[in-house]
């Protein structure tokens, strides 16, 4: 297959780490010395080769290893994916879009076969095999969303459009920064956002709101989101907060380097066309702090970002208590040099 | 440049269904699948022609999907042969022939059914039935609960009125023959539906005005209350536009959009669904000597206010001049 | 995480009457009988003869004055899971053309909109007013159990015992405000107990 897939580990032992390639395609997320909140949306049409954005649904090196550990979560916590009884069209409009995507973009590695509604599904890097009936979800193991998303890397929530408003009516949410689909599920637009800090003054929402009502199918558009964990973990939600919160308090000047990890969210927005519903993947990418300084610009930069954060969106994103000394850490990256603008590495 | 994503049709076959409706069997060109779409979409048909005098012509309209939305081999749209017709119905009708080539957009929707609704009755006027077909479909298809009181002037009017009793039995489908003396009793209708029941209206104006003012005084709440109307956009007094960055100045005609006389000189324009709710076609404006009339249904409050943007495929200008960032 | 002022939580716009209606049924606990009670509609014969109540006393005097009003239908409930059941059964059989009202405490509110949810009512076509205490139902993120009657923050989760920081964020489907443990990080890092919600 053309990805050398990793076993590696997202708990308990954390043996993941970045290939030099992971790190260099690693959507590294600012564009200039600062940071603040905009609609920063894009189209999301393909990017170059090799990059993140070079297909719609991006599958890397991570790609085993991540579904080993969304598996686990799901033993362990099953309302992590959850359905509103009216969304089942929606599920089915997703299983198809992500099978075509990684079928049309993977081809070593991902076949679909459709004859009418009969349809055959291969994914060899998970040794599945599977024969369904389109629209018939006694023919699968699992409804929908949750078979095609247990195959598939990031969250991913569908969003039904009704009443001039978006409703997150269905979900896959296993590697989310700290919120919880069971909690927000069935709440709108606003309300789901309800605890980011300061963008409701910007108007950010009502704007983001008004796009995405009018989002056609075929032109999906992306955006950019990030924030910081502590040991490269996926699962940090809110469900299991009083298992990865104490790692915050763990951070020394010695083990910024290998543990503090910076966390982007690539999320895109996709018009599903049978059921008017709107999905939005939440792929992560995950890179150490010693992972990203060998990219001498990112480490100038990201020592700037930080540093200069405001103080209540550093508190949502829960960097305080280890901020200072990730910056302290960082400060020998900065020469002070100029940085150019955009994010590719120099 | 509009930036849609566009489908190149053929016109597989075209049938009178009533007096001034004629079906349009659409197929792909390429031989792709089109795409999916969930009941109540419609696409912006473009047209090109020549006008009498041999002048290319290019009219867009949006016409409701009526084909099934679970098969993607074909669309098929039904068109009204308007009276005052801005050219589009009466091209569609007098000059496309089986064989000709059309341009579809992507579906889009604006009049869906709400997918937590427990119960949905439609009421159809007279080509206001076609959005309902492919809606129909689409409940029939996973057994939900629905019911269509179709009103037409005529038999030979009503498009589909058969076919729509055939395939969904009499019980669901109630006929309201204008000609043989039959109406709907609204207030009988309205008065014991279950909780959670939707109402869906599609026709002429008046029609939707009555039923919705019909549902609010029997206690139903605007929530469960649904209408679309086919408009076209509103005429009024012609008027001078000038394009800032095109460097082109022209008049608006009385029965002409904006967005139409742009496209009129060759220009392209941003839109999508031609009639002022999505937001596509918002343009900046550089200077208003006159008032901006905004028939729009997507710019708020303040944007009217601040006379700085304009939604051009429905409003229109009095004055001197209006001068667009285009 | 530990950012409680966030703006999720619910509005409660008042009991406007919608003098369409074709049948009234107000939902009231406690204080909320006040919301009813200072309505000037109450008298007109026309308004009472479709309105219904039912009412949940929770330890307040209202329930003669209620019952005194004349209204098509009285019924006072013991508890309040006893007058959901009741409204369930209501529910179930009414029509469109009803108008739900609910008046009282956040968490009676809340559940009142669970059962109309449930019925089929979208949550935008019921009239809503908080009267009495500010004290929240809370659900607990972790162990997903619901602690009623919370007036502090933090506040100990009566499933699992975990200390809670009460957030603001709102579930409408829950009928809840969230719990989130509080001292994760640092478990000995507790912050002082506040009345915030009396």
């Amino acid at each position: 297959m053309s990805i050398a897939f990793k076993k590696e580990t997202f708990r308990d032992d954390f043996t993941f780490r970045n290939s030099p390639a992971a790190i260099r395609r690693f959507p590294f997320p600012f564009a200039e010395d600062s940071y603040m909140y905009s609609v920063n949306i894009e189209p999301h049409v393909p990017g170059k080769t090799g990059s993140v954005f070079e297909h719609p649904i991006d599958v890397d090196e991570h790609y085993v290893s991540e579904m080993e550990d969304r598996a686990k979560v799901l033993a362990e916590d099953p309302l992590r994916c959850q359905a509103l009884p009216h969304m089942m069209t929606a599920q089915w409009d997703l299983l198809e879009l992500l099978m075509e995507c990684k079928s049309k973009s993977y081809p070593d590695i991902f076949t679909l076969t459709r004859n009418g509604d009969k349809w055959h599904w291969v994914n060899k890097a998970l040794g599945i095999d599977d024969k369904f009936t389109f629209g018939d979800t006694s023919t699968l193991p699992y409804e929908p969303m949750e078979y095609i998303t247990r195959q598939s890397q990031g969250d991913f929530a569908i969003l039904d459009q009704r009443d001039n408003n978006l409703w997150m009516d269905a979900g896959m949410v296993t590697t989310q920064a700290d919120w919880s689909l069971d909690f927000d599920i069935g709440m709108n637009f606003f309300e789901w956002h309800g605890p980011v800090p300061l963008a409701h003054q910007m108007g950010v929402f009502e704007r983001a709101l008004k796009f995405m009502l009018n989002l056609q199918h075929g032109q999906p558009v992306r955006r950019f989101n990030w924030t910081m964990t502590i040991n490269p973990r996926l699962d940090t939600s809110p469900e299991n907060y009083h298992k990865w919160g104490p790692d915050r308090t763990t951070v020394t000047p010695e083990n910024v380097g290998g543990k503090v990890h910076l966390r982007v969210e690539l999320q895109s927005f996709f018009r599903l066309p049978r059921s008017n519903a709107i999905v939005f993947p939440i792929r992560c990418y995950l890179i150490s702090m010693q992972e990203l300084v060998t990219i001498p610009k990112w480490g100038r930069r990201f020592h700037r970002v930080l540093k200069n954060l405001h103080p209540e969106l550093a508190d949502y994103k829960g960097l305080t208590r280890y901020r200072p000394t990730v910056v302290e850490w960082l400060s020998q990256y900065d020469d002070g040099a100029p940085t150019s603008p955009g994010w590719d590495p120099e | 440049m509009s930036k849609n994503v566009e489908h190149p049709v053929e016109v597989a076959a075209i049938t009178p269904v009533a007096d001034t409706v004629k079906r349009f069997h659409l197929v792909s060109v390429d031989g792709k699948p089109l795409p999916y779409f969930s009941g109540g979409s419609h696409v912006v048909v473009t047209m090109r022609g020549t006008d009498a005098a041999g002048a290319p012509v290019v009219y867009r309209n949006p016409y409701s999907l009526m084909s099934s939305p679970n098969d993607p081999g074909h669309y098929e749209i039904s068109v009204l042969r308007v009276l005052d017709s801005r050219g589009g119905s009466h091209f569609m009708h007098d000059r496309v022939k089986v064989g000709d080539r059309l341009i579809l957009s992507n579906p889009v929707n604006l009049f869906p059914v709400n997918g937590t609704g427990r119960k949905h009755i439609f009421v159809a006027g007279g080509i206001g039935i076609t959005p309902f077909m492919a809606m129909m479909d689409g409940l029939a298809s996973v057994g939900g609960n629905f019911e269509l009181h179709y009103g037409f002037r005529s038999r030979s009017h009503g498009a589909y009125w058969r076919e729509l009793q055939e395939r969904y039995g009499a019980n669901r489908v109630n006929l309201y023959c204008e000609g043989e003396g039959q109406m709907i009793d609204v207030d009988h209708l309205l008065e014991h539906q279950p909780l959670g029941t939707n109402l869906y209206i599609c026709g002429p104006a008046a029609m939707i005005a009555f039923f919705t003012d019909k549902a609010r005084l029997a206690g139903w709440p605007e929530e469960n209350i649904h209408s679309e109307q086919f408009l076209a956009p509103p005429s009024g007094k012609p008027f001078l536009v000038r394009l800032q960055k095109s460097k082109i100045e022209f008049m608006v005609g009385e029965h002409q959009s904006i967005l139409e006389a742009i496209e009129a000189h060759n220009i392209d324009a941003n839109f999508l669904c031609r009639g002022g709710a999505c937001g596509q076609c918002e343009t900046s404006v550089c200077s208003a000597d006159g008032e901006i009339q905004h028939n729009d249904h997507y710019l708020t409050d303040d944007d009217r206010q601040s006379g700085k943007k304009i939604m051009i495929c429905v409003s229109r200008f009095k004055g001197g001049e209006l001068v667009l960032d285009l | 995480m530990l950012v409680s002022g966030i703006k999720s939580r619910p509005e409660y716009h008042g009991l406007t009457i919608d003098p369409y209606a074709k049948r009234r049924l107000f939902v009231l606990g406690g204080e909320g009988a006040l919301a009813l009670l200072e309505k000037p509609e109450l008298k007109d014969a026309h308004f009472r003869a479709k309105a219904e109540i039912l009412y949940v006393p929770q330890g307040s005097d209202h329930a003669a004055t209620l019952r005194a009003v004349g209204t098509a239908g009285y019924w006072e409930a013991p508890t309040i899971p006893t007058l959901l059941v009741r409204l369930q059964v209501i529910l179930s059989t009414a029509h469109m053309g009803l108008r739900l009202y609910a008046a009282g405490t956040e968490g009676f509110i809340g559940q009142v909109m669970q059962v109309g949810a449930d019925a089929g009512i979208n949550f935008n076509s019921i009239r809503t007013e908080h009267r009495g205490s500010l004290a929240r139902r809370v659900s607990c993120v972790h162990c997903k159990g619901i602690t009623e009657n919370v007036t502090t923050s933090p506040a100990v989760c009566s499933h699992c015992g975990l200390t809670l920081l009460v957030r603001d964020h709102y579930s409408r489907r829950i009928g809840a405000f969230q719990g989130v443990c509080i001292n994760a990080e640092v478990p000995a890092e507790i912050p002082p107990v506040e009345e915030l919600f009396k």
